[in-house]
């Protein structure tokens, strides 16, 4: 066999739709998937309702911490709107024992994990590293070393499969990340040891100012097949697709045949952070465009027309909307700062003579202002 | 006591957490059938199977990343990387992840592996497979560092630094691998020294020497030499890199008044100078000479044929010793 066809394929800014996966338009209209469709065939009116309804309190969130961050109560966010439907849509789709490794941008996903609402502030806040218990929802503090997560997924997922258990890791990263090694490193480690692991890759089309086209000239999911791993391009933004495409990586892995990998063609509508300008970089119509592609927007339509959500349940969950981001303001404004001699705290497990010494000079010097 | 080679004793001691732990498991490059290339992990997959002796892809990013998983899946992986100049790839991994994860999960996430390192040179090997990373880790917060210079350490350090509930970084000096020394095999490990400690491998009176991993048989050499003409030379064993044992430093440098530290790696902000300041800073009015440090140049490991020149022998050190003894050619230079 022979390799020598490559293909430079990739254009960035909107995608050809013919490209990617989809069983809703951006109108909202349904239409047939063979691939896709047998995977989403048992949700329920409840359970469509419960997707969007997660896509509106994700999208809240996501405005409640840009705004805490203009109001000078966060030293920093990561804007995720626009990005809704890969993130609550993929984590609708997990297991309560499955366990997720995120990207700092992946609120939905938190959400879907069952965060509590101080869970998404303090550490934009700069109160902690990592605000929430990993075991209580399921996944690993954020992670802010680009991709290296991925590493961590595929250990777990081997840690998994010699406990004989079903359970399935999933690493979430951007299209930046799949130019790291430690992104390349964790395919070959799942690959060759058919680890029940799940790569979500949200191309969101930039990285920071760069574009998809610096990381890649050929579809991301085109790569994973070169490490064995099956992928699916789907349409981000398509909620039900996101689904779909989950259950099938999810169902593989815990049949015990290995890692799969989506490339989830969608774009970050905000700035890369709050301290970002990205009227530097890109294109108002570029943004525009995406803008009639919105995730939430297509679900609601499909809901509307099958006749499962009206204005009063659109009403319903604008409320329930508001109350989280009460309660994640009320999270914020109301935390406390540890007292500072807590940072010497947790560097190691087990007593560290070091660090003990450089408490207690601390701490002394400290108290000679107290007196 | 059994007498083991340090690479044995080691090997032993995988054996051994091997069988009491499950959640034990082995990680590297050629560590399977071939036995790791130093032999080191010799036997271990055929006993305990490729499902706790893992032959890994080539990556070690890879290797610790995903042994950084399976920690976070309870178990508690010992990687070997194959040499001491193969580790950066994942420095990443051990800097950001490995040292952090407990302290950016406030001591909910705990990270006990330990990361194995052949380590250092005087082995005429080729580029990459002679070095001394030693600082990088020591000055990273949350990695404990130890070095074994004996095999009877070897064996009960290894053992400790798995149970250790904190990433250990393991440094096994290769030019010492094949040299042999007593193990008490049945030792138990409530009973040995804490790994953190430091060990006074000679008493002496005249002056100090800390040092650690292969350079304390040089440096015990340089002992017996000194011997024969009068002087009295204190050897410390660090053992331990982070934490470091000053009360046991200190206290030599108070009795002495002299010091010298030595090791293999470059001089310039290395564990040396760390050990200096220190001593510095506690023990200043017992000092009665500038403490010296005899070390590797601050230079890129050198070509095999001229390592002899750069890993600090014994002449170097008795050298430092007349200097700090206010004697003989070293003053006078």
């Amino acid at each position: 066999m022979t390799y020598t066809q490559t293909q430079d394929s990739i254009t960035g800014g909107v995608p050809d739709d013919g490209d990617v996966l989809r069983v809703l338009e951006p109108d909202g209209s349904r239409v047939p998937h063979a691939t896709l469709d047998p995977w989403i065939a048992d949700l329920s009116p409840h359970e469509l309702r419960a997707l969007h309804r997660d896509m509106v309190l994700t999208r809240r969130l996501d405005a409640e911490g840009v705004a805490l961050q203009r109001q000078g109560q966060l030293a920093l966010w990561a804007p995720c709107r626009g990005q809704e439907a890969v993130q609550v849509g993929t984590a609708h789709a997990l297991a309560p024992g499955d366990f997720v490794f995120p990207s700092y941008r992946e609120h939905g996903v938190l959400l879907g994990r069952g965060a509590q609402p101080a869970d998404y502030v303090l550490a934009w806040r700069g109160e902690e590293h990592s605000a929430y218990d990993h075991r209580t929802i399921n996944a690993a503090p954020p992670q802010i070393i680009i991709g290296a997560q991925s590493l961590h997924a595929t250990g777990w997922a081997m840690g998994a499969q010699r406990d004989g258990s079903t359970d399935v890791a999933v690493a979430y990263y951007g299209d930046g990340a799949t130019s790291q090694g430690d992104v390349n490193e964790a395919m070959v480690f799942a690959s060759s040891f058919r680890a029940p692991v799940v790569f979500v890759c949200s191309n969101n089309q930039w990285a920071i100012s760069e574009p998809v086209t610096v990381q890649a000239k050929f579809p991301i999911a085109g790569r994973a097949p070169g490490f064995g791993i099956p992928s699916l391009r789907i349409d981000g933004n398509d909620a039900l697709a996101c689904v779909a495409a989950m259950r099938w990586a999810l169902d593989r892995a815990r049949r015990g045949e290995g890692p799969s990998f989506l490339e989830a063609v969608t774009y970050r509508m905000g700035p890369h952070t709050t301290s970002d300008d990205p009227t530097r970089y890109r294109d108002a119509a570029e943004v525009d465009a995406w803008a009639e592609r919105d995730p939430i927007a297509r679900l609601e339509a499909y809901l509307r027309a099958e006749g499962m959500l009206d204005d009063s349940g659109m009403a319903e969950v604008a409320r329930a909307a508001d109350a989280l981001a009460a309660e994640v303001r009320a999270a914020c404004i109301g935390a406390t700062t540890r007292a500072p001699e807590t940072m010497f705290d947790h560097v190691y497990a087990e007593p560290h003579a070091g660090v003990e010494r450089q408490r207690a000079e601390y701490v002394d010097y400290l108290a000679g202002f107290e007196k | 006591m059994t007498a083991l080679t340090l690479g044995a004793a080691i090997n032993a001691g995988l054996s051994k957490a091997l069988e009491t732990d499950d959640r034990v498991l082995l990680m590297g490059e050629d560590i399977g059938k071939l036995g790791g290339v130093f032999r080191v992990t010799d036997g271990l997959q055929q006993r305990f199977g490729a499902q706790r002796v893992v032959d890994t892809p080539l990556a070690e990013a890879g290797i610790v990343g995903t042994a950084v998983g399976l920690a976070l899946r309870g178990y508690r992986p010992v990687v070997e990387i194959q040499f001491d100049g193969f580790v950066y790839p994942a420095f990443d991994q051990i800097v950001c992840q490995v040292a952090k994860l407990h302290y950016r999960s406030n001591g909910r996430i705990r990270m006990p592996l330990v990361i194995r390192i052949p380590w250092a040179g005087g082995v005429g090997a080729a580029e990459h497979h002679s070095e001394s990373p030693e600082a990088y880790f020591v000055h990273t917060a949350g990695l404990r560092v130890v070095a074994a210079s004996n095999p009877q350490d070897a064996f009960v350090m290894l053992r400790q630094a798995v149970a250790s509930d904190d990433p250990v970084i393991f440094f096994e000096p290769k030019r010492l691998y094949h040299s042999k020394g007593e193990v008490d095999l049945d030792a138990d490990l409530a009973d040995a020294p804490p790994m953190h400690l430091a060990r006074v491998a000679r008493e002496g009176t005249d002056a100090t020497i800390v040092t650690y991993g292969a350079q304390v048989r040089t440096a015990l050499d340089a002992a017996l030499a000194a011997e024969d003409e009068g002087i009295s030379l204190e050897v410390i064993d660090l053992r331990s890199l982070s934490p470091i044992d000053m009360n046991t430093v200190a206290a030599s440098v108070r009795k002495t008044g002299r010091v010298v530290v030595t090791h293999e790696a470059a001089r310039e902000a290395g564990v040396g100078a760390e050990l200096v300041a220190s001593i510095t800073e506690q023990c200043f009015e017992y000092l009665e000479a500038p403490p010296q440090r005899v070390t590797g140049h601050d230079i890129p490991y050198p070509p095999s044929k001229l390592e002899k020149h750069h890993v600090p022998d014994l002449d170097r050190i008795l050298f430092a010793v007349d200097r700090v003894c206010e004697r003989g050619e070293g003053v006078r230079r």
